[in-house]
């Protein structure tokens, strides 16, 4: 597996120049055979074509939803013009959850919770790189951080009326009808999915600046909250 | 009921209030009642927020000349030509049917702040437990020498969004070819800061299309503005070599007109133009000095539930009101109205009260599709309203950023009047 083994040296010279974390390169092997639950989906390698989803030839280093002639869902188009551009670091925490990155896209896989496996997956794909020397060494295929929103915080219930209160602050702009127009819905979404979304703007994950600004004073209560809100407003 | 309950205002209200949650401090006259003068972003949202979260325990009376009101934020896109004059149009009919507000159109002509009552110039008086005052934006006299309010149909302010939008558009309709649209633009702090920035936008777009050889003067007493960079990036990009602006380094801080010859004159040097926009500097709408709350050109408020710090039972919302950090503008007098409705909700009827948050954002269009925004997030202090966070387009943002930004716009004029007006 001569890729796999190029990996493997490249890895080993950032370990070699100092890098702070000494973890395993993925195993593009290994990732081949984990590709098998996506490739439901999606394509790779010579002649792939698009299908449910995109296909993942040229990956690493695109914006998100700029594949030409792939019709992405709405939720994808906002986080490429947000800037989400697939990285190790994004790649991984998408891969993760999904739904920490974007909500509402065709893409219903529940996410690798396997840091290892998340990285030989990631090593596999990055073999159809177009163009694998462009990825910054300082991004190697390694292994992932933990994405997940802590299972305590997960597990916090909200006082909808507190979620009252602070969801007036949303509906400035989100329409409490659940009506999207430039701005999407927020309402009826299923507790979980809220938060984990909102703590991806509070952590910088997803990228859009008023999000960004507005979950990042939010305590976990509070996020707590507004999802315990959102969830039944009608 | 909802019915009932407004015909009923100050003489049956003992039969509604068994309906609601208890009314704790109602001063021996059954229902708690609140009025608010003036129906715009802070005005219209604590009215709605009141009587809807107070669930009819609160009589809530809303006074707004307006029966249509019309929102300065979008107006200078009807300047460019992005939405029609009858699209930024409001009418309080929601307000009325479905929550149970008493709006009564008229304008508010006293405050009696011992009796508390406000009257009416149709005669009427209302009593208030808590009273709200939004009265936007007035202007400062002769804070343009040569202008006043008479003159406004040949140099329109058009700050105030409505029929004096429509006049200006339709002087810029019908500049002569080549000629020259002069902006004097107002001194700190005013209405909507990037508002008058905006605005050169729309009108060069506008002027691009029909008079290409028209120029855009701007005469300014600011040494900078609200998202200069953006805004210089973005005229240089589209609109190169058609505007000018003469900050106070070249005399923009020394400014009169003449509105019947037309002319403005800068440090002493007489300039001819065919319009003339005359945006002076502003102080808080004329009620808040007939209630005795203002100190000087504002009213100085406690920002943890927008109480004036001359009298707890009135509140003051958004451009009127001296709070600290957040700029006047739209979004804040729906953020602040939002903390005051939960405020005096509280008061009135023991409901709880969460700490105040408070937050803005502003977005300007510089041509179609090339949208800008600026916002921040704040907090109450013992001071005042104070900045938390904040951030700002870049400069060099590409197309679809642009766009986006656009269109969020869009979307959000859709979510915050449908939180004015139900």
């Amino acid at each position: 597996m001569r890729i796999a083994r190029y990996l493997n040296i490249a890895f080993a010279a950032v370990l070699a120049a100092g890098a702070a974390h000494a973890e395993l390169a993925g195993d593009a092997e290994t990732g081949k055979e984990l590709f098998d639950v996506c490739s439901g989906c999606h394509e790779i390698g010579n002649g792939a074509q698009d299908s449910i989803g995109p296909h993942l030839n040229g990956l690493f280093g695109r914006r998100a939803a700029t594949h030409e002639g792939f019709a992405y869902s709405k939720s994808m188009q906002r986080a490429g013009v947000d800037g989400l551009t697939w990285t190790f670091e994004t790649l991984d925490a998408y891969i993760a959850n999904p739904l920490a990155l974007v909500s509402k896209t065709r893409m219903s896989f529940p996410g690798l919770d396997d840091s290892q496996e998340r990285a030989d997956l990631m090593a596999y794909l990055r073999m159809f790189s177009d163009n694998p020397s462009n990825i910054p060494e300082a991004e190697p295929t390694a292994r992932g951080t933990d994405h997940d929103v802590d299972p305590a915080i997960l597990a916090l219930q909200g006082d909808p009326e507190y979620g009252e209160y602070l969801s007036t602050e949303c509906l400035t702009c989100h329409q409490s009808d659940g009506s999207a127009q430039g701005i999407p819905s927020i309402t009826r979404w299923p507790e979980e999915n809220f938060v984990v979304a909102m703590h991806a703007y509070k952590n910088k994950l997803r990228r859009h600046p008023v999000m960004q600004m507005m979950a990042g004073r939010l305590s976990n209560e509070e996020i707590a909250s507004l999802a315990a809100y959102f969830k039944d407003l009608e | 009921m909802k019915l009932n309950r407004r015909l009923f205002i100050g003489t049956g209200a003992a039969a509604a209030v068994s309906l609601a949650a208890p009314a704790v401090m109602a001063d021996g006259h059954g229902k708690p009642r609140v009025v608010v003068i003036g129906g715009g972003a802070g005005g219209a949202t604590a009215a709605r927020y009141i009587a809807k979260d107070s669930k009819g325990a609160i009589d809530v009376t809303l006074v707004e000349p307006s029966r249509t009101y019309f929102t300065c934020f979008f107006s200078n896109l009807y300047l460019g030509g992005f939405t029609d004059l009858e699209d930024i149009g409001h009418t309080y009919g929601t307000l009325a049917a479905k929550y149970g507000i008493n709006v009564v159109h008229d304008w508010a002509v006293d405050v009696d702040r011992d009796a508390k009552t406000v009257a009416l110039a149709g005669g009427s008086t209302l009593k208030y437990d808590k009273l709200i005052l939004s009265p936007g934006i007035d202007f400062v006299d002769g804070a343009v020498p040569g202008w006043d309010v008479s003159a406004q149909n040949k140099m329109p302010h058009a700050y105030k969004a409505g029929s004096q939008s429509e006049l200006l558009k339709a002087q810029i309709m019908a500049m002569p070819e080549g000629g020259t649209f002069a902006m004097v633009a107002p001194p700190n702090p005013y209405r909507c800061p990037p508002g008058p920035y905006e605005r050169v936008s729309m009108v060069a777009h506008v002027l691009k299309q029909n008079n290409p050889t028209a120029k855009i003067l701007i005469v300014d007493p600011k040494e900078k503005f609200s998202k200069q960079a953006l805004f210089e990036e973005g005229w240089q990009h589209h609109y190169g070599g058609m505007i000018e602006r003469i900050g106070p380094d070249f005399g923009g801080d020394n400014v009169s007109v003449n509105p019947e010859a037309m002319t403005v004159d800068i440090d002493g040097s007489e300039e001819k133009i065919d319009v003339c926009n005359v945006i002076p500097a502003m102080k808080a709408g004329r009620i808040a000095d007939m209630a005795g709350v203002a100190d000087g050109n504002w009213v100085p408020v406690n920002a943890a539930d927008m109480s004036s710090k001359a009298d707890a039972d009135v509140h003051v919302l958004g451009d009127s009101a001296a709070q600290g950090d957040m700029p006047k503008s739209g979004f804040a007098a729906n953020s602040q109205a939002k903390v005051c409705a939960m405020a005096v909700r509280g008061a009135l009827t023991s409901s709880k009260v969460f700490p105040a948050k408070f937050s803005n954002t502003c977005w300007s269009l510089i041509d179609t599709d090339d949208g800008v925004k600026v916002g921040a997030t704040y907090e109450a202090t013992d001071e005042k309203i104070a900045k938390v966070d904040g951030f700002i387009s870049q400069t060099g943002e590409d197309a679809a950023t642009r766009k986006a930004t656009y269109e969020e716009s869009v979307g959000w004029y859709a979510g915050i009047t449908a939180d004015m007006f139900g």
